[in-house]
C-alpha cells in the first residue's frame, strides 16, 4: 500500500492482464494446462490432431479407391461404410485432416503476424499511420470473413497457397484490433517512455520493449484465430475450395456425402465431430488459457508468493 | 444523534467499560495452507475516537481493515477472533447479517475515490444508494443528504449532486465518499489510507473532517496508513503493525514521545521535517512474508539492539508504561531515543557555473498553458527540488528539461548549450547526460526483461563496450545502489517496490549521467523506504558528483535532499532560492500554506481524551521531534470547513 503523488493516478497493484506477472517462459501455459478446462481442452486437441496426423500412414485401404458399395452400411471390413462413390469412409477420415490443419495452421500464423504489426505499428506510431491502417481494417471487417476469403478466390480461383493467404488475411484486422488495443495500454508505461528518452528508435522500441509484454493477449489471440481457421478452412472445403476432387478432406466429405445421410450417416457424422471436437478443443484450451492470464483463475498474490518461497527453497 | 437505528440488537456494552470496536485475536490465513498473514491482533476503540493503524506494505494493516467489516481478500479467511462493534461480534454473522452491518452500522472508505465511486452514476444517485440500502438508518432520506454534504463541507447543492464523479477533484470525491461513509450514522468507519491520492492541503482538510465528524457522532474511527506523521494529527490511539502483528500499541501522546519497540522508534526516525533539516534513517532490509516468519521476533533481523533470545520465540505483548509491545528488550532499552541526526547540507556549488539554465520557459498542454515563464538556474553539483501542488505543472517542468514534453518555448541550456525540445532532436551525448527517473518503478521497468537485460541493454544504446567489461560496470552499479550481482537474474515483479526504484536509479546512473531529474521518486514508497532512497540519492549525488533535480510535492522531504528550491503555483514560480530560507522564511503565502499544512510528527492529539494530558510545547528538549502545528490547536467545527476561495488558515498566523 504505497502512496502517490497528488493528481496522478492510483498506485499500481502490480498491473492486470498485459503486463501480468513474470514466470519462467512459458509458465503461464502450463498454469492453463494445469486447470481442468486447460486439461480437456488440450487433450481434445492433442487427440484430434494426432489422429490427423498419424492417419493416413494407418489407414486400412487407399482413401482414394473404390472398395464398397456407394453409401454401404458399416461392417466388420468397413467399419464406417462406403461414401458416395463406394470408397472407405474410415480411410478417406484418416486422410483427410492433415493438409487441412497445415492450411489452418499457416493462415493464422499469416493473420497473426500481418494484425499485429499493424496494430502495433498503429497503436504506437498513432497520428497518420494509425488513421490509414485503421481505416483498412475498418473496410476488410465490413465484409464477413468468409465472404472476404471467396471474394479473393473468385478473384485469383481456388489454389491452395491463395486458400491459406485469404483466410490469413481475412483475421488479419480482428487480430489489428485487439493488439491495438492491448499495445495502447502498454506504450502508455513508464518504461516505453523511458526508452524513448535514451532516444531508442521506434521499431527497436515496439520490438523490445512493447512485443514481449503482448505475449498472452498474442496467445489468446493465436487460439482463437486457429480455431476460426479451422471452421473457415473446412467451410471453404465443404464450398469447393479446398483440395481439388480425389482428394479427401474432411470439409469436402460432408458436402459429398450430405446426399446420402439417410443411407450413411457415418460419413458425415465423423469428419463433422472431428471438426467439432478440434475447434472445441482449441477453444477451451484458449479460454483456460485466457482465464489465467487475467487473472480469473489465478490464486491469490499471498498463494503465489508461498510457490516462490517454496521453489527457491527446493532450489 | 444514533436515532432510527435498528439492525443492531440490544446486547450492549456499556461504552464506558469497552470500546464501541472490541478487537479480539483476529487471525486471517490463507485458505488452503493456513498460512496466517494476521496473527492475534487484539485492539480497542472506544466512540469518538481514532485509531490509527501504521506499518509497511504488507504489514498487513489493509488485511485487520477489511476484516472488520467481516471480509478477507479473495484466497484469504479470517480464522480466528471476534470483532465486536457495540457488543455485536460481526464473525458471527452470516452473509444477510453483514449486508445489513456493512455501511449502516460499520462503513468503509479506500484509498482511490475515484475507483471507489461508480464512474457510470451520478453523485446523487450513490449516496441515495446507500441510504435506500439501510432504509432504517435515516427517516428523511433527502433531509440526511444534505445534511451530510453540509458535514463533509460539499456545498453546492443539487448542482454537484447531478454531476459524475469525474467532473469532481480528488478532494471532493473523497469527501463524496466520506459523505456516503457517514449518511447512515455508523457506530464505526474504517479508512484505508484515505488521503494517500491527495495534495497536503486537500489532506489536512479531509483530515479536519474526519477528526470532527468522529467526534461529534461519536463514531470509533480506524485510520490505515503508513505515514505516522498523518497519523499523529489524527489518532488518539496508535497501533503500530509489523509482519502481520502488533508490536506497539497506546495511546498516540506517549507512543510519539517515548517509543518504546526498536521498529516504532525506526519508522518514527525515518518521517521527514519541514522544520529541521535531518538526515533521515530508513530501514535496511525486508520484512518477512507470510510463510517466512518463524517463531521469533519477526523484527529482530532488522534490529539493532537484538540479542540471541529475540529469536527464540515470539515476543508476547507486554505491558509498559501504559502501552503494550511485543519487544522481550523493552524495558532494558532506553526509551525514546530516536537518533534524528542533523544534516549538514554542503554549501550551495558553485552558483557562478549553473549546469542547466532555464529561462522563460512556458509550455502547453493543448491550448492549455501550464508553465508561464519559467527561469531558474541549477548550480553544478547541487540539488534542486521543485514543489508545488499537483497542477502547478512541476512534472511538466521535469518533462520538458528532458525531452518527454515537447510543447514549450523559451530556453533550457546545459552547460550554456540550448537544448531542442523532444527527443529525437537531441544527440546522443544530450540524452546520457540528462536521465530521469519515474514516480511509480512498478511501471517504469519492463516486467518482461531481467534487471541484467534492462541495465545491459541501455549501456548498450549508448556505448559500444565488450559484453564482459559491460556485465562489469552494471555489477558496479548496482553494488553502488545496495544491490547486488544477485538481482542480474530476476524480474521486476520479484522486487519490493524499494529495490525496484533502486534498479531504476541504478539504470540511470550506469551511462554516467551529469545530470538526474527526479520524478517525485519516493512518494510511491513507504515512508522507510522513502527514507532509504533519499539518502541514497544524497550519497551518489555527492560521490558521483552528480547535479539533481529533485521534484517533489512534499516539502519536508525537501530539507533533507536539496540545497535550493523552487515554488510552483499555476505554472507559475512564486518563490525561490535556498531551501532552508524558503522554510523557514517563506514571502509567499503559498509557500507558507504548502509548508504548514505538511503532516507533522507531533506527540498530542488536541481535541482527545488523552490531548488535555500534555499540553502541546510542554515537552523537555530531547531528540524526539515534537512540533507544534497552529492549525492543531482548536477543535475543528463543521463551520470551519467551508471550503475558501482563499484558504489562508494553514498560514501559522
Amino acid at each position: 500500500m504505497g502512496v502517490q503523488t497528488p493528481g496522478t493516478r492510483p498506485m499500481t497493484p502490480p498491473a492486470p492482464s498485459t503486463v501480468s506477472r513474470r514466470r519462467p517462459r512459458g509458465a503461464l501455459l502450463r498454469a492453463a494446462i494445469r486447470t481442468p478446462r486447460g486439461g480437456v481442452g488440450l487433450a481434445l486437441t492433442v487427440l484430434v490432431v494426432v489422429f490427423a496426423f498419424v492417419g493416413p500412414l494407418l489407414a486400412p485401404y487407399s482413401p482414394n479407391g473404390l472398395a464398397t458399395v456407394q453409401f454401404a452400411h458399416p461392417s466388420g471390413r468397413y467399419v464406417l461404410g462406403g461414401d458416395f462413390l463406394g470408397r472407405d469412409v474410415l480411410s478417406r477420415v484418416m486422410a483427410g485432416g492433415e493438409v487441412m490443419l497445415i492450411m489452418a495452421a499457416a493462415a493464422t500464423a499469416i493473420g497473426i503476424v500481418a494484425g499485429a504489426l499493424a496494430g502495433m505499428a498503429a497503436a504506437y506510431l498513432r497520428g497518420w499511420p494509425d488513421g490509414l491502417i485503421m481505416r483498412a481494417v475498418d473496410v476488410i471487417l465490413a465484409f464477413p470473413q468468409i465472404v472476404f476469403a471467396l471474394m479473393l478466390l473468385a478473384m485469383v480461383g481456388p489454389k491452395l497457397w491463395l486458400i491459406v493467404l485469404a483466410v490469413g488475411l481475412s483475421h488479419a484486422p480482428q487480430v489489428a484490433r485487439v493488439v491495438r488495443s492491448a499495445t495502447l495500454d502498454v506504450s502508455e508505461r513508464d518504461f516505453v517512455k523511458m526508452a524513448e528518452l535514451q532516444g531508442m528508435r521506434p521499431i527497436r522500441v515496439m520490438r523490445t520493449e512493447i512485443l514481449p509484454n503482448l505475449v498472452s493477449p498474442l496467445m489468446v489471440e493465436i487460439g482463437l484465430r486457429l480455431t476460426y481457421s479451422i471452421v473457415i478452412t473446412a467451410g471453404l472445403a465443404f464450398l469447393g475450395f479446398g483440395q481439388p476432387p480425389p482428394a479427401a478432406s474432411w470439409g469436402t466429405m460432408i458436402n459429398e456425402n450430405r446426399v446420402g445421410l439417410a443411407l450413411n450417416p457415418w460419413a458425415v457424422i465423423v469428419p463433422a465431430a472431428l471438426i467439432a471436437l478440434l475447434t472445441i478443443g482449441t477453444n477451451t484450451l484458449t479460454d483456460a488459457f485466457a482465464r489465467v492470464a487475467i487473472g480469473v483463475d489465478r490464486r491469490p498474490e499471498e498463494a503465489a508468493l508461498l510457490d516462490d518461497l517454496n521453489t527457491e527453497t527446493a532450489a | 444523534m444514533r436515532h432510527g437505528r435498528t439492525a443492531i440488537p440490544a446486547a450492549r456494552t456499556s461504552p464506558e467499560t469497552a470500546g464501541r470496536l472490541e478487537v479480539q485475536g483476529l487471525t486471517v490465513a490463507l485458505r488452503g495452507p493456513g498460512t496466517e498473514v494476521v496473527s492475534d491482533v487484539s485492539l480497542s476503540v472506544p466512540a469518538g475516537q481514532v485509531l490509527g493503524l501504521v506499518g509497511e506494505s504488507g504489514s498487513g494493516k489493509t488485511t485487520v481493515a477489511l476484516a472488520l467489516l467481516g471480509h478477507a481478500r479473495r484466497g484469504l479467511q479470517i480464522t480466528a477472533g471476534q470483532v465486536r462493534i457495540d457488543g455485536t461480534d460481526l464473525l458471527a454473522l452470516n452473509k444477510a447479517g453483514l449486508r445489513a452491518i456493512r455501511g449502516a452500522t460499520v462503513s468503509y472508505v479506500a484509498q482511490d475515490p475515484l475507483s471507489a465511486l461508480n464512474p457510470a452514476l451520478r453523485i446523487g444517485t450513490q449516496l441515495r444508494e446507500i441510504l435506500a440500502a439501510h432504509p432504517a438508518a435515516a427517516s428523511d432520506p433527502g433531509a440526511r443528504m444534505a445534511e451530510v454534504l453540509h458535514e463533509v463541507s460539499l456545498e453546492g447543492g443539487p448542482e454537484l449532486l447531478r454531476r459524475y464523479p469525474h467532473q469532481l477533484s480528488g478532494g471532493q470525491q473523497q469527501r463524496v465518499c466520506l459523505a456516503m461513509a457517514f449518511a447512515c450514522r455508523p457506530s464505526l468507519i474504517v479508512l484505508d489510507e484515505p488521503t494517500t491520492g491527495l495534495d497536503v492541503t486537500t489532506q489536512r482538510h479531509v483530515l479536519d473532517t474526519v477528526r470532527s465528524l468522529c467526534a461529534s457522532h461519536s463514531v470509533a474511527a480506524v485510520y490505515v496508513s503508513h505515514d505516522l506523521a498523518v497519523v499523529s494529527g489524527l489518532a488518539a490511539q496508535v497501533a503500530v503493525m509489523y509482519a502481520g502483528r502488533i508490536v506497539e500499541i497506546g495511546p498516540a501522546t506517549r507512543l510519539f514521545q517515548e517509543p518504546l519497540h526498536p521498529y516504532t522508534r525506526r519508522l518514527i526516525a525515518a518521517v521527514p521535517s519541514p522544520d529541521h533539516a535531518y538526515k533521515l534513517a530508513g530501514i535496511d532490509g525486508q520484512q518477512p512474508g507470510p510463510g517466512q516468519r518463524q517463531d521469533a521476533c519477526s523484527f529482530a533481523r532488522r534490529c539493532s539492539l537484538a540479542v540471541s533470545e529475540c529469536s527464540a520465540a515470539t515476543p508476547r505483548l507486554i505491558e509498559v508504561n501504559g502501552r503494550m509491545v511485543r519487544c522481550i528488550r523493552a524495558t532494558d532499552a532506553k526509551p525514546g531515543q530516536v537518533p534524528r541526526p542533523p544534516l549538514l547540507q554542503p554549501a550551495l556549488g558553485r552558483p557562478e557555473l549553473p549546469l542547466l539554465a532555464v529561462r522563460r520557459l512556458s509550455a502547453a498542454y493543448g491550448p492549455a498553458r501550464v508553465l508561464h515563464e519559467v527561469a531558474f538556474e541549477v548550480p553544478r553539483e547541487s540539488c534542486l527540488a521543485v514543489v508545488g501542488e499537483s497542477g502547478s505543472g512541476k512534472t511538466t517542468l521535469a518533462r520538458c528539461i528532458c525531452g518527454l514534453h515537447r510543447n514549450w518555448t523559451g530556453e533550457i541550456a546545459l552547460r550554456a548549450l540550448p537544448l531542442p525540445s523532444g527527443t529525437r532532436h537531441r544527440s546522443k551525448e544530450m540524452l546520457r547526460t540528462v536521465q530521469y527517473i519515474f514516480q511509480n518503478p512498478y511501471t517504469s521497468l519492463n516486467p518482461r526483461k531481467t534487471i541484467g537485460q534492462i541495465m545491459l541493454g541501455q549501456l548498450g544504446l549508448f556505448w559500444d563496450i565488450r559484453s564482459r567489461e559491460r556485465s562489469e560496470r552494471v555489477v558496479r552499479v548496482l553494488e553502488d545502489v545496495s544491490l547486488s550481482a544477485e538481482y542480474l537474474d530476476r524480474y521486476p515483479d520479484q522486487l519490493s517496490g524499494g529495490e525496484r526504484q533502486r534498479v531504476a536509479i541504478a539504470r540511470a546512473l550506469v551511462v554516467e549521467p551529469d545530470l538526474l531529474v527526479c520524478d517525485e521518486v519516493t512518494s510511491a514508497l513507504d515512508v522507510s523506504v522513502q527514507a532509504t532512497i533519499v539518502e541514497l540519492l544524497r550519497r551518489l549525488q555527492a560521490e558521483r558528483h552528480l547535479t539533481l533535480i529533485f521534484v517533489t510535492h512534499n516539502l519536508a522531504l525537501i530539507r533533507s535532499i536539496a540545497q535550493s528550491a523552487v515554488v510552483l503555483r499555476g505554472g507559475h514560480v512564486v518563490e525561490s532560492g535556498p531551501v532552508a530560507h524558503i522554510l523557514e522564511h517563506p514571502s509567499d503565502p503559498y509557500t507558507a500554506r504548502l509548508a504548514g499544512d505538511v503532516p507533522r510528527l507531533i506527540a498530542g492529539r488536541p481535541g482527545s481524551s488523552q490531548g488535555g494530558e500534555r499540553p502541546v510545547g510542554d515537552f523537555p528538549e530531547t531528540d524526539t521531534p515534537q512540533y507544534s502545528l497552529p492549525h492543531c490547536g482548536k477543535q475543528v467545527s463543521p463551520a470551519d470547513l467551508h471550503p475558501r476561495a482563499d484558504d489562508a488558515r494553514g498560514m501559522g498566523a
